[in-house]
């Protein structure tokens, strides 16, 4: 894939005097939705901030569809950012802060008009619009910032812990639109640490720690490399269980094997899921065991945070 | 190359930053001590009018027009447009980050020297007519007051020094809005900047006449149409032992404020958004 079509950070650190904020970054992210995950302090508003040009990289270089951060006047014609600051500028209603942000961007009135309650209606806020921001609820001004940073239709979206504070509607509604904007072939970068909802959203997920990138890729990519040091756990509910814990308690690569408390199921730990399936398959066929589902319990990015950070973050 | 630039475009943005910064700055309360400074020469001359009107003082028309000029020299320039620009110039992207809301001008596509021309624009058009218009009132209400006396053939030739007044009004929003500019982006906190340049600006009586022209009351008081003679206490306004021409003072003035604005894009070029930090 072309750079030019790609979010490119070429061995990027960050310090904030002799704090760290993000330390020799290697990434490229291609168009989807692309999730940073990682404890608070990590360092994904950093990485989202050398994104836009909010602060800029002590080394390295970031290029955003081939564009500095550095040329505002170029990248924000392309790029979006809902920030997690939670403030606006004064007095102004929410028709006004989206109108007044377009006429910055140099569009023309009616265009201007046209790309505004467009806007307010993508993030179901027509009805709020003639209020002022500060009258708004945490959710209604996170809403507003939505619809600030796609109402002049960029391709780039970045949004930084864009879920908290709304409503389970409302993050479902989000959820909904961040998917339409990712299929519309937009590159779509969310930070978040609400995990089940990362999860069932993520093209792809970057995890950092510390400052530090510690894996990315699609989620179940990174499940597979870990599963020597963290074998894969796969749910079996079958009959006979004991004839199956037995068969695989003779597979080198199954670590564990533990029996439901109904005796209707099995957890398997297994560090080649495939040689298990195989196994499973062969059972199946000639009779052995009925299987009644089948499912991986922890090949999720809630999992995957798990092994590779912990739970010092507290994620939800 | 020149034709390669979207003037058109820079126009269109700073016209938007500039109706931006007038409701969010004008449109407040936070503004009411500027128009507050900027109504007290009227108030003050309105008064000094009833008096007269009343009986209670008396005075010549040559009086009234020192007194003026000792009042625009003094007041208006020294205190009234002096603190007008430390609260509204100082306060042009340091009250930005104060709020949090400066990104939201780095997160559009403005060249940041438009950003800075923009909101410096837009507090100096505030300011000025504020100002101008303070100005031209006061003297206005002088002039009626004085064409009720007997020095009323003093009122004609006086009318025309109102165009100077107003003149070296718009260069006192003009330079003094520069200066606090910068000290607005250098400086965290707004006393320090503020108390040393009315230091500086005070004790120039004092200073050798090379060091005069590092201050903007300088050429201010050298393009005053009326020299205020100052006396006891006052002797300490008194700079312009050797003022400046028009023809120096004023481009000197315009080149101190382009060299500012210069300063102050650069800056805000290199700028980040750490408002933790500030």
């Amino acid at each position: 894939m072309s750079p030019d079509n790609q979010i490119v950070f070429e061995d990027v650190s960050k310090f904030y005097g002799d704090v760290l904020g993000v330390n020799r970054v290697h990434l490229s992210i291609p168009p989807g939705i692309t999730t940073l995950v990682g404890p608070n302090g990590s360092g994904k508003t950093t990485l989202m901030n050398l994104m836009t040009g909010l602060v800029r990289p002590t080394s390295g270089r970031v290029r955003i569809l081939g564009m500095s951060p550095s040329e505002p006047e170029r990248l924000f014609r392309v790029l979006g950012y809902c920030t997690q600051f939670d403030s606006f500028p004064k007095g102004l209603t929410g028709h006004d802060f989206l109108y007044t942000t377009l006429r910055l961007h140099g569009k023309g009135r009616a265009e201007a008009q046209q790309l505004t309650m467009k806007a307010l209606e993508r993030v179901s806020m027509t009805e709020a619009a003639g209020r002022r921001v500060a009258s708004y609820s945490k959710g209604m001004r996170q809403r507003i910032k939505l619809a600030h940073a796609i109402c002049h239709q960029p391709t780039v979206l970045v949004l930084d812990e864009p879920l908290n504070g709304l409503d389970p509607m409302a993050r479902a509604e989000a959820i909904a639109l961040f998917r339409a904007l990712a299929g519309e072939g937009l590159h779509v970068i969310i930070s978040s640490h609400i995990l089940h909802e990362v999860d069932r959203i993520s093209d792809q997920v970057v995890l950092l720690s510390n400052g530090y990138v510690v894996a990315e890729g699609q989620i179940q990519a990174v499940r597979g490399e870990m599963h020597q040091e963290h074998p894969l756990q796969i749910l079996v509910r079958c009959t006979q269980p004991g004839l199956l814990a037995a068969r695989l308690f003779a597979q080198d690569h199954v670590a564990e094997v533990k029996m439901h408390n109904d005796r209707q199921g099995l957890l398997v730990s297994t560090r080649d899921p495939d040689l298990f399936y195989e196994l499973l398959n062969q059972m199946v066929l000639d009779g052995s065991v009925e299987v009644s589902s089948v499912a991986p319990a922890d090949d999720d990015v809630h999992s995957v945070y798990e092994y590779l950070i912990g739970s010092e973050g507290g994620a939800a | 190359m020149n034709a390669k630039l979207p003037w058109g475009l820079w126009w269109t943005q700073v016209l938007a930053i500039m109706r931006l910064e007038v409701k969010k700055n004008f449109a407040r309360k936070r503004a009411i001590p500027v128009y507050l400074l900027a109504a007290s020469p009227l108030a003050l001359f309105v008064a000094h009018s009833i008096g007269f009107a009343r009986g209670w003082n008396q005075c010549s028309g040559n009086e009234d027009l020192t007194m003026f000029a000792r009042v625009f020299q003094v007041f208006v320039l020294r205190l009234a447009i002096f603190f007008s620009a430390v609260a509204v110039f100082m306060n042009l992207f340091r009250g930005e980050v104060l709020e949090k809301s400066l990104h939201y001008y780095f997160l559009a596509p403005v060249r940041r020297e438009v950003l800075v021309v923009g909101k410096y624009l837009s507090a100096l058009v505030v300011t000025c007519a504020l100002f101008a218009v303070s100005t031209a009132l006061s003297y206005l209400v002088l002039l009626s007051h004085l064409s009720q006396t007997q020095s009323r053939a003093l009122a004609g030739p006086a009318l025309a020094q109102l165009p100077a007044y107003l003149g070296v009004t718009v260069l006192a929003c003009v330079g003094y809005g520069a200066v606090f500019l910068i000290l607005g982006l250098l400086f965290r906190n707004p006393i320090f900047p503020t108390v040393g340049v009315l230091v500086w600006e005070s004790i120039l009586v004092f200073l050798p006449s090379i060091l005069k022209k590092f201050s903007v009351i300088f050429y201010l008081e050298s393009l005053c149409p009326v020299k205020a003679p100052f006396h006891g206490g006052g002797a300490m306004f008194a700079i312009s032992a050797d003022p400046t021409p028009a023809h120096l003072a004023v481009p000197g003035l315009l080149c101190l404020t382009a060299v500012v604005l210069v300063l102050a894009s650069l800056y805000i070029r290199r700028m980040e958004i750490r408002y933790g930090t500030e």
